[in-house]
């Protein structure tokens, strides 16, 4: 029996072990080996150079400025994706009114509004880069967002979108809002439902409103899942490679103005000369930020559970 | 729409229960505020909805244009439906071919994850032997790196084992980097599930691969199900990895390479209404799933959130 279970624990786990160690550990591990090397890939010789590497990284603008866009995205995708899921799935769980004695209720069609919301997130998103690639055409005559201004009398507010070094950046961060608020009106909606109404209706007897009843009842009630959220959009706001890849003029452009590390780190790799050791080092860079932002979230948001 | 009218009518709409304080303070809440905020969400929701469904439909009316209409006339809807668009994007742009390839790629991989993860999820979850934890946090720490980090790396392993630039690679591959968030979720679901029955079937003399198999995960079935959705959404939708892995051969690119692809060529070829079609082609499969099990997808993608 002893030998039985043995055998058996180890079976299952051989296959997915090895394809993971293989795939997953040793690329890890090899990534900090090839960021202390010269290595262009071209030659199977690589000659260790210590952390010339990372000082390069250090001294390069165009790095700094990324991973600057980085942060940017970090500490603005959430926020606002996260605020409109809130304010929708308040809306749609609390901002009707129904006959009877149903005091807290949805308005009417909520499943619909969910339904639709929800579709960019089972979207491709090369789809939606190109598809907004597209909306964004910045002829005035062609590129539908242009044809809508003017089509709404506001002709004078047509752009060049994608092509203006200072807008660039904001469209790419509006279209990643579009593409996740479904996903955090559902999130939100569900933890919503599973507050207990007795909760509401205590609150509303005291006298309180609804906006009263929606920062005091329902946002504490929430946290956790909107600190899961705010994870999950962190990890989508430091990626941001297709989006930025396919959306931007010339691959980060203009003027570099879009680019984010892990485009930079993609374009040192694959594009200029294989410097696979300084894309290494910043593949190593773009794991430290990745911790620094996951601790500061866990430490933001422990706090008390509030148990309902 | 009728009942609102009804009951937003002085007089109308009698309580059913409730103490006559909180009928009061119910009925004052609902007259001041309610009638505004209803239209005030209404107004809110219908144009964010509006803003996600539009662009979509665009597309797709687009895709039955020609490209001069479509450069011209943006908005307009197609005057005659140019089917051509989308037989030319099928074959021309190979979308066809890359539509197959992710079948196959999606297909193998969803099936070989969930099998690999459930099995080493079980066994993290059921067992007890030396290494147990080790084991769980080698898999789950995999969720907070960036793949974007070990891009060069994994570039080398797959060269050297030869699968870079293949399907079965592309597989591989796919199953690998779902493996961290499928036994982190798979192992919490196994605990939950009762121990009794697995222990009567091993009364009865089931192996433990018997016990697995045939007992364990059609218990397990909701919680497949869930995280299968996800890693069926996940892997179809997948850009960055075959973008390094499998630069080959076009004949083995997935949607998305071709995709992207498509988008840089229309702008030498003007071959707009291909674009579209080429879009359509992509989103229309997956929108259709969707519609037909939008509760399942739903529940599926956020369960992960929730645990």
């Amino acid at each position: 029996m002893r030998h039985g279970k043995y055998r058996f624990i180890i079976g299952f786990l051989a296959i997915p072990l090895a394809l993971y160690g293989v795939l997953v550990i040793s690329p890890f591990v090899q990534d900090f080996q090839i960021s202390l090397t010269d290595w262009t890939g071209l030659t199977p010789d690589k000659h260790y150079i210590g952390f010339d590497n990372y000082r390069k990284i250090i001294h390069n603008h165009l790095f700094w400025q990324s991973l600057w866009h980085n942060v940017l995205l970090l500490l603005i995708v959430p926020v606002v994706t996260l605020a409109l899921g809130l304010f929708f799935a308040f809306m749609l769980n609390v901002g009707g009114r129904r006959k009877g004695s149903a005091s807290v209720a949805g308005v009417r069609g909520s499943g619909a509004y969910k339904i639709i919301f929800f579709f960019p997130q089972v979207l491709s998103v090369a789809v939606i880069a190109i598809l907004w690639q597209q909306i964004y055409n910045p002829d005035p005559e062609e590129g539908v967002l242009n044809v809508v201004l003017h089509g709404i009398g506001l002709g004078s507010q047509t752009q060049s979108w994608l092509g203006d070094p200072k807008l660039a950046l904001a469209c790419i961060m509006a279209v990643m809002v579009w593409a996740n608020v479904g996903f955090y009106v559902v999130l939100f909606s569900a933890g919503m439902s599973s507050i207990p109404t007795e909760i509401y209706e205590a609150s509303l007897l005291d006298g309180a409103n609804r906006t009263t009843t929606f920062f005091r009842v329902t946002l504490p009630l929430l946290s956790d899942t909107v600190a899961t959220g705010w994870v999950y959009m962190g990890i989508i706001a430091m990626d941001a490679f297709a989006y930025v890849q396919l959306m931007s003029v010339n691959n980060g452009g203009p003027n570099e103005k879009t680019d984010v590390v892990p485009l930079l780190l993609f374009k040192t790799a694959f594009r200029d000369n294989s410097q696979y050791g300084l894309a290494a080092a910043m593949g190593v860079a773009m794991l430290l930020v990745t911790l620094v932002f996951a601790v500061l979230t866990l430490r933001l948001s422990r706090r008390e559970r509030i148990e309902f | 729409m009728t009942t609102d009218t009804i009951d937003g009518a002085p007089g109308s709409a009698p309580h059913k229960s409730g103490s006559p304080a909180s009928d009061a303070a119910r009925w004052k809440w609902r007259r001041s505020e309610g009638g505004v905020l209803n239209a005030f969400s209404h107004v809110f929701l219908a144009v964010w909805a509006l803003m996600v469904g539009l662009p979509l439909l665009w597309a797709l009316w687009s895709s039955f244009k020609s490209s001069g209409d479509i450069l011209s006339h943006p908005l307009s809807l197609p005057t005659h439906l140019h089917f051509e668009n989308w037989s030319h994007a099928w074959t021309k742009a190979n979308m066809g071919q890359y539509f197959i390839n992710t079948i196959i790629v999606v297909g193998f991989s969803t099936v070989g994850t969930m099998l690999f993860g459930s099995m080493a999820a079980y066994v993290l979850a059921r067992f007890e032997f030396p290494g147990n934890r080790l084991i769980y946090f080698l898999f789950v720490g995999g969720m907070a790196f960036p793949v974007v980090m070990v891009l060069v790396p994994l570039f080398f392993v797959t060269t050297n084992l030869g699968i870079i630039n293949t399907l079965p690679g592309l597989i591989l591959v796919y199953i690998a980097y779902s493996l961290p968030f499928t036994v982190f979720f798979m192992t919490s679901f196994f605990r939950t599930l009762p121990t009794s029955v697995a222990e009567a079937a091993l009364v009865d003399g089931a192996s433990h691969t018997r016990t697995f198999f045939q007992i364990m995960v059609p218990m397990a079935k909701p919680g497949i199900i869930s995280i299968g959705i996800f890693n069926v959404l996940g892997q179809w939708n997948q850009y960055l990895l075959p973008l390094v892995l499998n630069q080959g051969d076009t004949d083995k690119w997935v949607l998305t390479q071709g995709l992207a692809d498509l988008a840089v060529q229309q702008g030498y070829q003007g071959d707009w209404g291909g674009l579209f079609a080429g879009l359509s082609i992509a989103m229309l499969p997956v929108l259709a799933v969707y519609i037909v099990f939008q509760r399942q997808v739903q529940a599926g993608l956020t369960a992960g959130a929730l645990k």
